[in-house]
């Protein structure tokens, strides 16, 4: 039996080769769609014959493709062939066509579910099937939306400066946001934010990518055996991964202590705290909301305050917390699951149980109107103990 | 992203409109109708935004499980057609503010004369994927 390809080693190279194509002079969407049938084609015939330089056997054969496609291109238009048939030689850059092609597909211009679906492809390298499966729409859909995407960078030139913090939104964005099918959405955006890393050097990218290693940490915990939430609290933290916490750890400290805070540094700090507590009431509250003041000071965002007014709730009492709660704006999200906690906690069980089942009749996802409704029907039923 | 459904019953084409029921239109307005709903649907897919869409049969029965050994009881066909769900479609998008777009756009399909039928459309929120940062 032949091996199988490395999925992952192969779309690792995704961002090089397509970096190459484009230096080259090929058109980017058109460059992407060639990259795209070379990776095809590498799982087809690399079990058989695996080439010694992966990277420059994809540069080839997707170098090909795209002079195919532009002939074709070239003659049902009868025009002359605008791409020369050898490609220039010479060393090519490849970080920073790494770095370039993450801010072509999280470029501001792109809607963020735009940016999303076209990093994942152009950069992840993965297909439009499996793009469409991972956010539930049809796979006509989503070639739509990634061709829309790739239509409007299309004037952009490939190596005009980018933001780095658009970039981290759309990784954030695919971590955070998806459903679960075939691919991994949280490994995946794991993998691109350390291809990020090593691109550039940029604490914020290491802060992002801290943050999510101490939470993806924390999965195996995170769910029961039935699918529903387990909150932080109540997890059983031998199940968390210490190697990715201590890996998570090292990442931020070394980011911290180049003294340029950020949203995800201070987030990822929030995270570390969390995962060096032994146990939930040993959690280091008072510290944890003075993280939250640096990111209220650093975003103004009112999901912050609301996650503050949590902490304070922990650090100070549920009365400081209530008081904390009232300065936020009450239409945040979870804002009525946030009040019901701290209801509870100050031990009236009444308001608690009447605001768990508004926090659930509100909630935005099953798992969470789940719990919520758990809750309020817990609160209910004295009689009765459960979680 | 969120995902919206858009509900179209059967009442809001002839009761709560000044619009006769679709089978006193003229077969071209009929047409023109239906036509408006594909290209509607085409749009969508083309803009990234569809997800899927289904036309339902007014005949349908209430079924309810009534007990251990006993098949189900059925009851119906319903009398009334007033709340019945005449047809789904589901949109991916990246706003609230777009669903109410596109649901008014789809509730000015055509009616007779041309006219937009202005009937109701009921849009409601998916319950997503739950997000792994929530602290």
């Amino acid at each position: 039996m032949t091996p199988p390809v490395d999925d992952v080693l192969v779309r690792s190279l995704v961002p090089g080769v397509l970096g190459v194509l484009v230096r080259r002079g090929a058109d980017f969407a058109a460059a992407e769609d060639a990259v795209q049938e070379a990776l095809v084609e590498a799982v087809r015939s690399w079990p058989a014959a695996p080439p010694r330089d992966p990277k420059g056997w994809l540069v080839t054969v997707a170098w090909r493709k795209f002079l195919d496609a532009t002939r074709a291109e070239t003659t049902r238009r009868r025009r002359e062939e605008a791409v020369a048939d050898e490609p220039p030689s010479g060393p090519v850059p490849s970080t920073d066509d790494t770095l370039q092609l993450y801010f072509l597909c999280a470029h501001p211009s792109l809607t963020p579910a735009s940016a999303v679906a076209l990093t994942l492809r152009a950069v992840g390298g993965l297909t439009t099937r499996q793009i469409a499966a991972a956010y539930l729409v049809p796979e006509a859909t989503m070639a739509q939306r990634i061709s829309r995407a790739k239509r409007t960078v299309s004037g952009i030139r490939f190596d005009s400066p980018g933001d780095v913090a658009t970039v981290l939104r759309v990784l954030y964005l695919v971590f955070n946001e998806g459903y679960s099918g075939d691919v991994d959405l949280a490994a995946e955006a794991i993998r691109l934010t350390r291809q990020l890393a090593a691109a550039v050097d940029h604490p914020e990218v290491a802060g992002l990518l801290a943050l999510m290693l101490l939470h993806h940490a924390r999965r195996a915990a995170r769910t029961a055996d039935d699918g529903s939430l387990v909150p932080l609290a109540e997890q059983d933290r031998r199940r968390w991964d210490t190697a990715l916490i201590s890996e998570g750890v090292q990442v931020l400290q070394a980011a911290l202590a180049r003294d340029r805070l950020g949203e995800y540094q201070a987030q990822a700090a929030i995270a570390a705290l969390h995962a060096d507590a032994p146990t939930a009431a040993e959690t280091d509250w008072v510290q944890i909301v003075e993280w939250y003041d640096e990111l209220v000071r650093l975003t103004g965002s009112p999901v912050v305050r609301l996650n503050r007014a949590v902490a304070v709730g922990e650090a100070d009492g549920p009365r400081a917390g209530l008081a904390a709660l009232a300065s936020v704006d009450a239409s945040v999200p979870r804002f009525v699951a946030v009040q019901a906690y701290l209801h509870e906690k100050d031990g009236d069980r009444t308001t608690a149980a009447r605001l768990y089942a508004e926090a659930a009749a509100r909630a935005g996802n099953a798992a969470e109107r789940d719990h919520l409704t758990r809750q309020a029907a817990r609160l209910n039923s004295p009689g009765r103990p459960g979680r | 992203m969120a995902k919206y459904l858009m509900l179209k019953h059967y009442r809001s084409t002839s009761k709560s409109l000044d619009c006769a029921p679709m089978d006193q239109w003229t077969p071209d307005e009929v047409s023109a109708h239906m036509q408006y709903m594909n290209d509607f649907a085409a749009k969508l897919t083309e803009t990234g935004e569809f997800v899927g869409g289904q036309a339902l049969a007014p005949e349908g029965v209430w079924v309810r499980y009534d007990g251990e050994g006993r098949p189900p009881v059925t009851d119906g066909p319903f009398a009334e057609t007033k709340d019945l769900i005449a047809g789904w479609m589901v949109i991916d998008v990246d706003s609230y503010e777009r669903a109410v777009e596109l649901a008014g756009e789809l509730s000015a399909a055509p009616g007779p004369g041309g006219e937009p039928i202005r009937e109701w459309l009921e849009l409601r929120p998916f319950l997503g994927a739950p997000p792994t940062i929530t602290e």
